[in-house]
Protein backbone atom coordinates (compact mmCIF):
# COMPACT_ATOMS: atom_id res chain seq x y z
CA UNK A 1 0.00 0.00 0.00
CA UNK A 2 1.39 3.36 -0.99
CA UNK A 3 2.12 6.02 1.60
CA UNK A 4 2.23 8.97 -0.78
CA UNK A 5 0.12 11.84 0.53
CA UNK A 6 -2.30 11.75 -2.40
CA UNK A 7 -2.93 8.02 -1.90
CA UNK A 8 -3.71 8.57 1.77
CA UNK A 9 -6.02 11.46 0.86
CA UNK A 10 -7.79 9.27 -1.70
CA UNK A 11 -8.49 6.57 0.87
CA UNK A 12 -9.74 9.17 3.33
CA UNK A 13 -12.02 10.77 0.74
CA UNK A 14 -13.65 7.45 -0.11
CA UNK A 15 -14.04 6.62 3.60
CA UNK A 16 -15.60 10.04 4.17
CA UNK A 17 -18.04 9.58 1.27
CA UNK A 18 -19.03 6.18 2.64
CA UNK A 19 -19.40 7.36 6.23
CA UNK A 20 -21.41 10.44 5.34
CA UNK A 21 -23.45 9.36 2.30
CA UNK A 22 -23.33 5.50 2.42
CA UNK A 23 -22.02 5.36 -1.15
CA UNK A 24 -19.19 2.87 -1.19
CA UNK A 25 -16.44 3.45 -3.76
CA UNK A 26 -13.71 1.89 -1.63
CA UNK A 27 -13.59 -1.25 -3.74
CA UNK A 28 -13.76 0.42 -7.12
CA UNK A 29 -10.81 0.06 -9.51
CA UNK A 30 -8.21 2.50 -8.23
CA UNK A 31 -6.94 3.87 -11.55
CA UNK A 32 -10.38 4.91 -12.75
CA UNK A 33 -11.44 6.44 -9.41
CA UNK A 34 -8.19 8.42 -9.39
CA UNK A 35 -8.94 9.83 -12.86
CA UNK A 36 -12.47 10.76 -11.82
CA UNK A 37 -11.29 12.46 -8.66
CA UNK A 38 -8.68 14.37 -10.67
CA UNK A 39 -11.53 15.61 -12.89
CA UNK A 40 -13.43 16.63 -9.78
CA UNK A 41 -10.44 18.57 -8.41
CA UNK A 42 -10.38 20.65 -11.60
CA UNK A 43 -14.13 21.12 -11.65
CA UNK A 44 -14.35 22.26 -8.02
CA UNK A 45 -11.11 24.27 -8.16
CA UNK A 46 -9.49 22.21 -5.39
CA UNK A 47 -5.73 21.87 -5.15
CA UNK A 48 -5.77 18.78 -2.98
CA UNK A 49 -8.08 15.84 -2.38
CA UNK A 50 -8.31 16.96 1.26
CA UNK A 51 -9.89 20.23 0.13
CA UNK A 52 -12.38 18.30 -1.96
CA UNK A 53 -13.13 16.04 0.99
CA UNK A 54 -13.96 19.05 3.13
CA UNK A 55 -16.37 20.42 0.52
CA UNK A 56 -18.00 17.05 -0.02
CA UNK A 57 -18.53 16.48 3.71
CA UNK A 58 -20.13 19.86 4.30
CA UNK A 59 -22.16 20.30 1.13
CA UNK A 60 -24.52 17.59 -0.16
CA UNK A 61 -24.80 19.43 -3.48
CA UNK A 62 -21.07 18.99 -4.02
CA UNK A 63 -21.45 15.32 -3.17
CA UNK A 64 -24.19 14.90 -5.78
CA UNK A 65 -21.90 16.51 -8.36
CA UNK A 66 -19.02 14.28 -7.30
CA UNK A 67 -21.32 11.27 -7.66
CA UNK A 68 -22.00 12.35 -11.24
CA UNK A 69 -18.29 12.46 -11.92
CA UNK A 70 -17.51 9.17 -10.18
CA UNK A 71 -20.21 7.19 -11.96
CA UNK A 72 -19.45 7.02 -15.62
CA UNK A 73 -22.58 7.28 -17.71
CA UNK A 74 -21.06 6.25 -21.02
CA UNK A 75 -23.45 4.00 -22.88
CA UNK A 76 -25.30 3.69 -26.16
CA UNK A 77 -28.34 1.82 -27.41
CA UNK A 78 -27.72 -1.72 -28.67
CA UNK A 79 -24.02 -1.30 -27.89
CA UNK A 80 -22.14 -4.38 -29.20
CA UNK A 81 -24.92 -5.49 -31.57
CA UNK A 82 -23.88 -9.13 -31.49
CA UNK A 83 -24.74 -9.23 -27.77
CA UNK A 84 -28.33 -8.27 -28.56
CA UNK A 85 -28.43 -10.69 -31.45
CA UNK A 86 -27.29 -13.45 -29.13
CA UNK A 87 -30.07 -12.51 -26.70
CA UNK A 88 -32.62 -12.69 -29.49
CA UNK A 89 -31.41 -15.99 -30.85
CA UNK A 90 -30.26 -17.88 -27.78
CA UNK A 91 -31.95 -16.42 -24.72
CA UNK A 92 -35.38 -15.26 -25.93
CA UNK A 93 -36.52 -18.77 -27.04
CA UNK A 94 -35.95 -20.02 -23.48
CA UNK A 95 -37.45 -16.95 -21.83
CA UNK A 96 -40.55 -17.56 -23.92
CA UNK A 97 -41.22 -20.74 -21.96
CA UNK A 98 -41.97 -18.78 -18.76
CA UNK A 99 -45.50 -17.44 -18.21
CA UNK A 100 -44.09 -14.28 -16.64
CA UNK A 101 -40.60 -12.82 -16.58
CA UNK A 102 -38.46 -10.70 -14.33
CA UNK A 103 -35.40 -9.01 -15.77
CA UNK A 104 -32.80 -6.90 -13.95
CA UNK A 105 -30.71 -4.26 -15.71
CA UNK A 106 -28.06 -3.60 -13.05
CA UNK A 107 -26.22 -0.29 -13.38
CA UNK A 108 -28.64 1.05 -15.98
CA UNK A 109 -27.10 4.57 -16.04
CA UNK A 110 -29.06 6.87 -18.37
CA UNK A 111 -31.26 4.06 -19.63
CA UNK A 112 -30.02 3.29 -23.14
CA UNK A 113 -29.79 -0.42 -22.39
CA UNK A 114 -33.19 -0.47 -20.67
CA UNK A 115 -34.84 0.95 -23.79
CA UNK A 116 -32.82 -1.39 -26.00
CA UNK A 117 -33.98 -4.38 -24.00
CA UNK A 118 -37.58 -3.17 -23.95
CA UNK A 119 -37.54 -2.80 -27.75
CA UNK A 120 -36.09 -6.27 -28.15
CA UNK A 121 -38.66 -7.83 -25.81
CA UNK A 122 -41.48 -5.93 -27.53
CA UNK A 123 -40.42 -7.25 -30.93
CA UNK A 124 -40.23 -10.77 -29.55
CA UNK A 125 -43.70 -10.48 -28.00
CA UNK A 126 -42.40 -10.73 -24.44
CA UNK A 127 -42.59 -7.19 -23.13
CA UNK A 128 -46.19 -7.49 -21.94
CA UNK A 129 -45.36 -10.30 -19.54
CA UNK A 130 -42.02 -8.90 -18.35
CA UNK A 131 -41.25 -6.84 -15.30
CA UNK A 132 -37.92 -5.01 -15.68
CA UNK A 133 -35.98 -3.68 -12.72
CA UNK A 134 -33.57 -0.95 -13.80
CA UNK A 135 -31.21 0.00 -11.00
CA UNK A 136 -28.38 2.44 -10.48
CA UNK A 137 -26.66 4.16 -7.56
CA UNK A 138 -27.14 7.61 -9.03
CA UNK A 139 -30.67 9.08 -8.66
CA UNK A 140 -29.97 11.77 -11.26
CA UNK A 141 -29.22 9.28 -14.04
CA UNK A 142 -32.20 7.16 -12.97
CA UNK A 143 -34.44 10.16 -13.58
CA UNK A 144 -32.88 10.61 -17.03
CA UNK A 145 -33.38 6.92 -17.73
CA UNK A 146 -37.04 7.22 -16.80
CA UNK A 147 -37.49 10.01 -19.35
CA UNK A 148 -35.91 8.14 -22.26
CA UNK A 149 -34.66 11.25 -24.01
CA UNK A 150 -31.36 10.79 -25.77
CA UNK A 151 -29.29 13.22 -27.85
CA UNK A 152 -30.24 13.12 -31.52
CA UNK A 153 -26.54 13.09 -32.42
CA UNK A 154 -26.27 9.60 -30.95
CA UNK A 155 -29.28 8.23 -32.85
CA UNK A 156 -27.38 7.50 -36.03
CA UNK A 157 -25.07 5.15 -34.12
CA UNK A 158 -28.01 3.70 -32.22
CA UNK A 159 -29.82 3.02 -35.48
CA UNK A 160 -26.82 1.26 -37.00
CA UNK A 161 -26.46 -0.82 -33.83
CA UNK A 162 -30.18 -1.67 -33.81
CA UNK A 163 -30.05 -2.89 -37.38
CA UNK A 164 -26.93 -4.97 -36.74
CA UNK A 165 -28.62 -6.37 -33.64
CA UNK A 166 -31.40 -7.96 -35.68
CA UNK A 167 -33.96 -5.16 -35.28
CA UNK A 168 -37.26 -5.96 -36.97
CA UNK A 169 -38.71 -2.52 -37.67
CA UNK A 170 -37.64 0.96 -38.62
CA UNK A 171 -35.79 2.27 -35.57
CA UNK A 172 -37.54 5.61 -36.00
CA UNK A 173 -40.82 3.90 -35.06
CA UNK A 174 -39.66 4.03 -31.45
CA UNK A 175 -38.88 7.70 -30.97
CA UNK A 176 -40.03 11.14 -31.95
CA UNK A 177 -37.39 13.73 -32.73
CA UNK A 178 -37.69 17.18 -31.22
CA UNK A 179 -35.02 19.85 -31.20
CA UNK A 180 -31.77 18.05 -30.48
CA UNK A 181 -33.21 15.01 -28.84
CA UNK A 182 -34.98 11.78 -29.55
CA UNK A 183 -37.77 10.98 -27.10
CA UNK A 184 -38.45 7.27 -26.91
CA UNK A 185 -41.96 5.88 -26.60
CA UNK A 186 -42.83 5.93 -22.86
CA UNK A 187 -44.95 2.83 -23.44
CA UNK A 188 -41.73 0.85 -23.80
CA UNK A 189 -40.96 1.36 -20.12
CA UNK A 190 -44.47 0.95 -18.72
CA UNK A 191 -43.36 -2.25 -16.97
CA UNK A 192 -40.02 -0.91 -15.80
CA UNK A 193 -39.32 -0.17 -12.15
CA UNK A 194 -36.45 2.31 -11.85
CA UNK A 195 -34.82 2.00 -8.46
CA UNK A 196 -31.85 3.06 -6.43
CA UNK A 197 -29.68 0.01 -5.77
CA UNK A 198 -25.99 -0.49 -5.07
CA UNK A 199 -24.11 -3.64 -5.99
CA UNK A 200 -21.56 -2.60 -3.35
CA UNK A 201 -23.87 -2.26 -0.36
CA UNK A 202 -27.39 -3.56 -1.08
CA UNK A 203 -28.74 -7.09 -1.25
CA UNK A 204 -30.94 -9.07 -3.61
CA UNK A 205 -34.50 -7.74 -3.93
CA UNK A 206 -36.17 -10.22 -6.26
CA UNK A 207 -35.81 -13.49 -8.10
CA UNK A 208 -35.02 -12.87 -11.77
CA UNK A 209 -34.79 -14.86 -15.01
CA UNK A 210 -32.25 -12.69 -16.74
CA UNK A 211 -29.75 -10.09 -15.54
CA UNK A 212 -27.96 -7.70 -17.88
CA UNK A 213 -25.06 -5.87 -16.26
CA UNK A 214 -22.77 -4.42 -18.86
CA UNK A 215 -19.64 -2.33 -18.40
CA UNK A 216 -20.34 -1.86 -14.73
CA UNK A 217 -18.13 -4.55 -13.25
CA UNK A 218 -14.99 -3.23 -14.99
CA UNK A 219 -15.08 -0.35 -12.49
CA UNK A 220 -14.95 -2.77 -9.53
CA UNK A 221 -11.95 -4.52 -8.04
CA UNK A 222 -11.96 -8.32 -7.78
CA UNK A 223 -13.52 -8.38 -4.31
CA UNK A 224 -16.42 -6.17 -5.35
CA UNK A 225 -16.86 -8.07 -8.61
CA UNK A 226 -17.23 -11.22 -6.53
CA UNK A 227 -19.85 -9.52 -4.36
CA UNK A 228 -21.82 -8.51 -7.46
CA UNK A 229 -21.59 -11.98 -9.01
CA UNK A 230 -22.81 -13.33 -5.66
CA UNK A 231 -25.90 -11.11 -5.84
CA UNK A 232 -26.58 -12.14 -9.43
CA UNK A 233 -26.19 -15.82 -8.58
CA UNK A 234 -28.59 -15.45 -5.67
CA UNK A 235 -31.14 -13.47 -7.66
CA UNK A 236 -31.21 -15.65 -10.76
CA UNK A 237 -33.66 -18.51 -10.90
CA UNK A 238 -32.53 -22.05 -11.68
CA UNK A 239 -30.71 -21.88 -15.05
CA UNK A 240 -31.23 -18.09 -15.23
CA UNK A 241 -29.23 -15.97 -17.71
CA UNK A 242 -26.52 -13.37 -17.14
CA UNK A 243 -25.27 -10.91 -19.77
CA UNK A 244 -22.01 -8.97 -19.33
CA UNK A 245 -20.07 -6.31 -21.25
CA UNK A 246 -18.06 -7.37 -24.28
CA UNK A 247 -14.77 -7.35 -22.35
CA UNK A 248 -16.05 -8.60 -19.02
CA UNK A 249 -15.77 -12.16 -17.77
CA UNK A 250 -16.19 -14.44 -14.79
CA UNK A 251 -12.71 -15.90 -15.39
CA UNK A 252 -10.98 -13.99 -12.60
CA UNK A 253 -13.83 -14.37 -10.12
CA UNK A 254 -14.75 -17.04 -7.59
CA UNK A 255 -17.93 -17.68 -9.61
CA UNK A 256 -16.22 -18.98 -12.75
CA UNK A 257 -17.62 -22.50 -12.30
CA UNK A 258 -21.08 -21.37 -11.18
CA UNK A 259 -22.00 -20.07 -14.63
CA UNK A 260 -21.59 -21.64 -18.06
CA UNK A 261 -21.28 -19.78 -21.35
CA UNK A 262 -24.29 -19.65 -23.69
CA UNK A 263 -22.64 -17.31 -26.20
CA UNK A 264 -19.07 -17.02 -24.98
CA UNK A 265 -17.92 -14.31 -27.40
CA UNK A 266 -20.95 -12.19 -26.65
CA UNK A 267 -20.67 -12.71 -22.90
CA UNK A 268 -23.98 -14.40 -22.31
CA UNK A 269 -23.91 -16.93 -19.47
CA UNK A 270 -26.31 -19.23 -17.72
CA UNK A 271 -26.41 -20.37 -14.14
CA UNK A 272 -24.80 -23.83 -14.06
CA UNK B 1 16.85 17.99 -30.58
CA UNK B 2 19.28 15.21 -31.27
CA UNK B 3 19.34 11.48 -31.04
CA UNK B 4 20.70 10.23 -27.71
CA UNK B 5 24.42 9.45 -27.46
CA UNK B 6 25.63 5.87 -26.79
CA UNK B 7 26.91 6.54 -23.24
CA UNK B 8 23.48 7.85 -22.20
CA UNK B 9 21.93 4.72 -23.69
CA UNK B 10 24.33 2.53 -21.70
CA UNK B 11 23.37 4.31 -18.46
CA UNK B 12 19.65 3.99 -19.24
CA UNK B 13 19.69 0.27 -19.94
CA UNK B 14 21.47 -0.41 -16.64
CA UNK B 15 18.30 0.59 -14.77
CA UNK B 16 16.19 -2.24 -13.31
CA UNK B 17 12.89 -2.29 -15.21
CA UNK B 18 9.84 -4.47 -14.42
CA UNK B 19 7.40 -3.48 -17.17
CA UNK B 20 7.32 -1.70 -20.54
CA UNK B 21 4.42 0.39 -21.83
CA UNK B 22 4.22 1.51 -25.45
CA UNK B 23 2.02 4.01 -27.27
CA UNK B 24 1.64 4.33 -31.03
CA UNK B 25 -0.83 5.77 -33.51
CA UNK B 26 -0.66 6.35 -37.28
CA UNK B 27 2.18 4.26 -38.67
CA UNK B 28 2.34 2.36 -35.40
CA UNK B 29 1.81 -1.14 -36.72
CA UNK B 30 5.14 -1.27 -38.54
CA UNK B 31 6.92 0.70 -35.81
CA UNK B 32 5.76 -1.73 -33.13
CA UNK B 33 6.86 -4.68 -35.22
CA UNK B 34 10.27 -3.09 -35.72
CA UNK B 35 10.93 -2.68 -32.01
CA UNK B 36 9.41 -5.99 -30.87
CA UNK B 37 10.32 -8.49 -33.57
CA UNK B 38 12.99 -10.87 -32.29
CA UNK B 39 12.49 -10.21 -28.55
CA UNK B 40 12.74 -13.69 -26.98
CA UNK B 41 9.73 -15.70 -25.81
CA UNK B 42 11.20 -15.70 -22.30
CA UNK B 43 11.47 -11.90 -22.16
CA UNK B 44 11.58 -11.22 -18.40
CA UNK B 45 8.86 -8.57 -18.18
CA UNK B 46 5.42 -7.75 -19.51
CA UNK B 47 4.96 -5.30 -22.39
CA UNK B 48 1.71 -3.37 -22.74
CA UNK B 49 0.73 -1.45 -25.86
CA UNK B 50 -1.95 0.99 -26.96
CA UNK B 51 -2.20 1.29 -30.73
CA UNK B 52 -4.96 3.64 -31.91
CA UNK B 53 -7.52 1.99 -34.15
CA UNK B 54 -11.01 2.92 -35.29
CA UNK B 55 -13.64 2.12 -32.64
CA UNK B 56 -16.52 -0.28 -33.25
CA UNK B 57 -14.04 -2.72 -34.72
CA UNK B 58 -13.01 -5.80 -32.88
CA UNK B 59 -9.24 -5.58 -32.57
CA UNK B 60 -7.26 -8.29 -34.37
CA UNK B 61 -3.95 -6.94 -33.16
CA UNK B 62 -3.19 -9.87 -30.87
CA UNK B 63 -3.65 -12.31 -33.73
CA UNK B 64 -1.69 -10.21 -36.24
CA UNK B 65 1.26 -9.62 -33.94
CA UNK B 66 1.15 -13.14 -32.50
CA UNK B 67 2.06 -14.53 -35.91
CA UNK B 68 5.05 -12.26 -36.24
CA UNK B 69 6.59 -12.24 -32.76
CA UNK B 70 8.31 -14.75 -30.50
CA UNK B 71 6.54 -13.17 -27.52
CA UNK B 72 3.08 -14.37 -26.53
CA UNK B 73 0.57 -11.76 -27.61
CA UNK B 74 -2.86 -11.23 -26.05
CA UNK B 75 -5.58 -8.69 -25.68
CA UNK B 76 -5.47 -7.43 -22.09
CA UNK B 77 -8.41 -8.64 -20.02
CA UNK B 78 -10.07 -6.87 -17.13
CA UNK B 79 -8.62 -8.00 -13.74
CA UNK B 80 -5.92 -10.18 -15.36
CA UNK B 81 -2.49 -9.99 -13.70
CA UNK B 82 0.42 -8.91 -15.90
CA UNK B 83 2.92 -11.70 -16.60
CA UNK B 84 6.43 -11.63 -18.11
CA UNK B 85 7.05 -12.64 -21.71
CA UNK B 86 3.64 -11.41 -22.86
CA UNK B 87 2.75 -8.46 -25.06
CA UNK B 88 -0.71 -7.15 -24.16
CA UNK B 89 -2.81 -4.91 -26.40
CA UNK B 90 -5.58 -2.64 -25.20
CA UNK B 91 -8.93 -3.78 -26.62
CA UNK B 92 -10.69 -1.51 -29.07
CA UNK B 93 -13.12 0.98 -27.52
CA UNK B 94 -11.85 0.70 -23.93
CA UNK B 95 -9.26 2.55 -21.91
CA UNK B 96 -6.66 0.20 -20.43
CA UNK B 97 -5.17 0.89 -16.99
CA UNK B 98 -2.70 -0.93 -14.77
CA UNK B 99 -3.72 -1.13 -11.11
CA UNK B 100 -1.34 -0.97 -8.17
CA UNK B 101 -1.54 -4.75 -7.75
CA UNK B 102 -0.22 -5.07 -11.33
CA UNK B 103 -3.49 -6.25 -12.82
CA UNK B 104 -5.40 -4.67 -15.71
CA UNK B 105 -8.64 -2.76 -15.56
CA UNK B 106 -10.73 -1.57 -18.49
CA UNK B 107 -12.99 1.46 -18.66
CA UNK B 108 -15.44 3.18 -21.00
CA UNK B 109 -14.73 6.66 -19.67
CA UNK B 110 -14.82 9.54 -22.14
CA UNK B 111 -12.16 9.72 -24.84
CA UNK B 112 -8.87 11.32 -23.81
CA UNK B 113 -7.12 13.27 -26.58
CA UNK B 114 -9.96 12.02 -28.82
CA UNK B 115 -8.81 8.47 -28.24
CA UNK B 116 -10.12 5.39 -26.52
CA UNK B 117 -7.97 3.50 -25.73
CA UNK B 118 -5.81 6.45 -24.78
CA UNK B 119 -2.04 6.25 -24.41
CA UNK B 120 -2.16 8.90 -21.68
CA UNK B 121 -4.51 6.77 -19.58
CA UNK B 122 -2.29 3.70 -19.86
CA UNK B 123 0.88 5.69 -19.15
CA UNK B 124 -0.51 7.56 -16.13
CA UNK B 125 -1.80 4.40 -14.47
CA UNK B 126 1.41 2.48 -15.25
CA UNK B 127 3.47 5.29 -13.69
CA UNK B 128 1.39 4.96 -10.49
CA UNK B 129 1.67 1.19 -10.49
CA UNK B 130 5.38 0.79 -11.33
CA UNK B 131 7.06 4.13 -10.62
CA UNK B 132 10.74 4.10 -11.49
CA UNK B 133 10.79 0.44 -12.50
CA UNK B 134 8.79 1.28 -15.63
CA UNK B 135 9.93 2.05 -19.17
CA UNK B 136 7.62 4.00 -21.48
CA UNK B 137 7.99 4.27 -25.24
CA UNK B 138 6.15 6.72 -27.49
CA UNK B 139 6.21 6.07 -31.24
CA UNK B 140 4.88 7.53 -34.48
CA UNK B 141 1.46 9.20 -34.62
CA UNK B 142 -0.57 12.12 -35.92
CA UNK B 143 -1.98 13.40 -32.61
CA UNK B 144 -0.89 14.48 -29.12
CA UNK B 145 -1.89 11.43 -27.10
CA UNK B 146 0.87 10.10 -24.85
CA UNK B 147 2.81 13.31 -24.30
CA UNK B 148 1.16 14.11 -20.96
CA UNK B 149 1.38 10.49 -19.89
CA UNK B 150 5.07 10.26 -20.70
CA UNK B 151 5.75 13.50 -18.82
CA UNK B 152 3.94 12.08 -15.78
CA UNK B 153 5.97 8.91 -16.09
CA UNK B 154 9.17 10.92 -15.94
CA UNK B 155 8.00 12.66 -12.75
CA UNK B 156 7.44 9.18 -11.27
CA UNK B 157 11.05 8.31 -12.16
CA UNK B 158 10.37 5.97 -15.07
CA UNK B 159 12.64 5.54 -18.09
CA UNK B 160 11.16 7.53 -20.98
CA UNK B 161 11.89 6.78 -24.62
CA UNK B 162 10.61 8.66 -27.69
CA UNK B 163 11.02 7.66 -31.30
CA UNK B 164 13.32 10.06 -33.14
CA UNK B 165 10.79 12.25 -34.99
CA UNK B 166 13.07 12.44 -38.02
CA UNK B 167 12.68 8.68 -38.43
CA UNK B 168 8.99 8.50 -37.54
CA UNK B 169 6.39 7.92 -40.23
CA UNK B 170 4.33 10.72 -38.63
CA UNK B 171 6.36 12.97 -36.35
CA UNK B 172 3.50 14.80 -34.60
CA UNK B 173 3.19 12.51 -31.59
CA UNK B 174 6.90 12.14 -30.74
CA UNK B 175 7.38 15.88 -31.33
CA UNK B 176 4.54 16.71 -28.94
CA UNK B 177 6.26 14.70 -26.22
CA UNK B 178 9.65 16.27 -26.86
CA UNK B 179 8.14 19.76 -26.68
CA UNK B 180 6.65 18.96 -23.32
CA UNK B 181 9.51 17.14 -21.62
CA UNK B 182 13.08 15.95 -21.99
CA UNK B 183 12.87 12.20 -22.65
CA UNK B 184 15.73 10.07 -21.36
CA UNK B 185 16.23 8.64 -24.83
CA UNK B 186 15.33 9.83 -28.34
CA UNK B 187 16.11 7.01 -30.76
CA UNK B 188 15.24 5.47 -34.12
CA UNK B 189 13.34 2.17 -34.09
CA UNK B 190 16.34 -0.14 -34.45
CA UNK B 191 17.98 1.48 -31.43
CA UNK B 192 14.80 1.24 -29.37
CA UNK B 193 14.75 -2.46 -30.23
CA UNK B 194 18.27 -2.91 -28.91
CA UNK B 195 17.44 -0.96 -25.73
CA UNK B 196 14.52 -3.33 -25.15
CA UNK B 197 16.83 -6.29 -25.69
CA UNK B 198 19.35 -4.98 -23.19
CA UNK B 199 16.67 -4.15 -20.62
CA UNK B 200 15.68 -7.80 -20.84
CA UNK B 201 19.17 -9.18 -20.28
CA UNK B 202 20.29 -10.28 -16.79
CA UNK B 203 21.95 -7.31 -15.05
Amino acid sequence: MSHAAADIEMRLLLEAVYAKYSHDFRDYSGASVKRRVQHALLQFGCETISQLQSKVLHDPVVFQQLLEILTIPFTEMFRDPTYWLALRQQVVPLLRTYPSLKVWVAGCATGEEVFSLAILLEEEGLLERTLIYATDINPVVLEKARQGIFPIAAVRQHTANYQAAGGKRAFSDYYSAAYNSARFDPNLVRNVTFADHSLATDSVFSETHFISCRNVLIYFNKALQNRAFGLFHESLCHRGFLGLGSKESLDFSTFADKFEPVAKRDRVFRKA
Amino acid sequence: MTVTAPDAIAAAVARPIEAVVIGASAGGFEALLAILQGLPANYPMPLVAVLHLPEHHESRLAELFGRRLLLQVREARDKESLAPGILYFAPSGYHLSIENDHSFSLSCEERVSYARPSIDVLFASAADAYGKSLAGILLTGANYDGAAGLAGMQVAGALTIVQDPASAEIATMPEAAIRRMKPDLILPLAEIHSVLRKLGEPQ
